[in-house]
């Protein structure tokens, strides 16, 4: 019968801990480590602001997209990794967000397809 | 079956088929259904954004798309507040696991605080859309726009509710450290509120017009 008990927190994060399970990464970020990921974040933040800027001098358009779309996915995929601790969690909480956004962006190009947006 | 957890994490030795928190999983299978909204408003804003004919005399293009309005350095300092409020959102977690319970509430608090921020430029914003002319029934780009932050912002605000009842429940003593997975989970939907700002930031102000 399972009881509940509480695992008492490390003194220090990167501390493997007793009861850790073989199927996730042991290597908790720290809180140096979140504000490192933040301040990666915040300066792809910038890059991406500088496109904006960098339009105005005539950066090819299609340079723009990639250059922007890349940034996008990247953000969101620390944010997801590190912030939503996907990256140390069980993999079920991966697929079952991943189905849903997975799910979305097929739908809703398909909409985009059959609305001729894309020419 | 033995709980998984990540490290540090309380193990509540959940008594379920999975042997992971239901309440968890909810808000993943949640958060996965509210890309399907989000990805409905941006597809739809993507599909309209070039239709600003004025509704009101019918003329085609005559009137102003919200892209000619927009105020990019202005909305690029509020996209980097609610970034940085994943990062105090974290922190509170952090402490809350640990126990630190002042910081826990200290960290709570300046989430709440950037959160606030972010809304209040977005209400500055939209006034300001709307005396230059692009208002939610101006035309069909405005609606779309409106409908696609309005709706963004909406979730923000729920998340600064729900992070001030972690914060009143933690002064009440009915939120400790063994409750942590209660600010993981609320913790999951403010990130999730701060990712579709990444991608609105993109798509909908970033993206050439």
């Amino acid at each position: 019968m399972n009881e509940t008990t509480i695992v008492e927190p490390a003194e220090d994060l990167h501390e493997p801990m007793d009861d850790h399970h073989g199927d996730h990464d042991d290597h908790h970020p720290s809180d140096g480590d979140y504000i490192k990921i933040a301040i990666g974040l915040g300066i792809l933040t910038l890059i991406e602001v500088g496109t904006y800027f960098e339009s105005v001098h005539k950066m090819p358009e299609w340079l723009l997209y990639v250059v922007l779309i890349v940034l996008m996915i990247v953000k969101f995929v620390i944010v997801g990794l590190y912030f939503m601790h996907l990256k140390f969690d069980s993999k079920v909480y991966t697929w079952m967000f991943t189905a849903g956004m997975g799910f979305a962006i097929g739908v809703y190009f398909i909409m985009l397809f059959a609305q001729n947006f894309f020419g | 079956m033995s709980a998984h957890v990540a490290p540090g994490m309380p193990n509540y030795g959940h008594n379920t088929n999975t042997g992971m928190s239901n309440a968890k999983l909810m808000m993943w299978l949640f958060l996965g259904s509210e890309c399907l909204l989000f990805g409905a408003l941006i597809s739809t804003y993507m599909l309209y954004k070039n239709r600003f004919n004025d509704l009101r005399d019918g003329i085609p293009n005559s009137g102003t798309a919200p892209h000619d309005v927009f105020d990019i350095p202005f909305t690029s300092a509020s996209s980097f507040v609610l970034l940085m409020s994943s990062l105090t959102m974290v922190l509170a977690l952090s402490a809350i696991v640990r126990g630190q319970e002042a910081r826990f509430r200290g960290w709570t608090l300046t989430t709440v605080l950037l959160g606030s921020v972010f809304i209040a430029s977005q209400i500055y914003e939209f006034t300001v859309m709307v005396e230059e002319g692009v208002g939610y029934t101006t035309n069909i780009a405005s609606s779309a726009f409106f409908s696609l932050t309005g709706f963004h912002g909406v979730h923000v605000t729920i998340g600064i509710i729900m992070l001030m009842s972690l914060f009143v429940m933690n002064l009440q003593g009915k939120l400790k450290q063994e409750h942590s997975e209660t600010v993981e989970i609320v913790g999951l939907y403010w990130h999730f509120v701060d990712i579709v700002w990444i991608l609105i930031f993109t798509v909908v102000y970033l993206f050439p017009q």
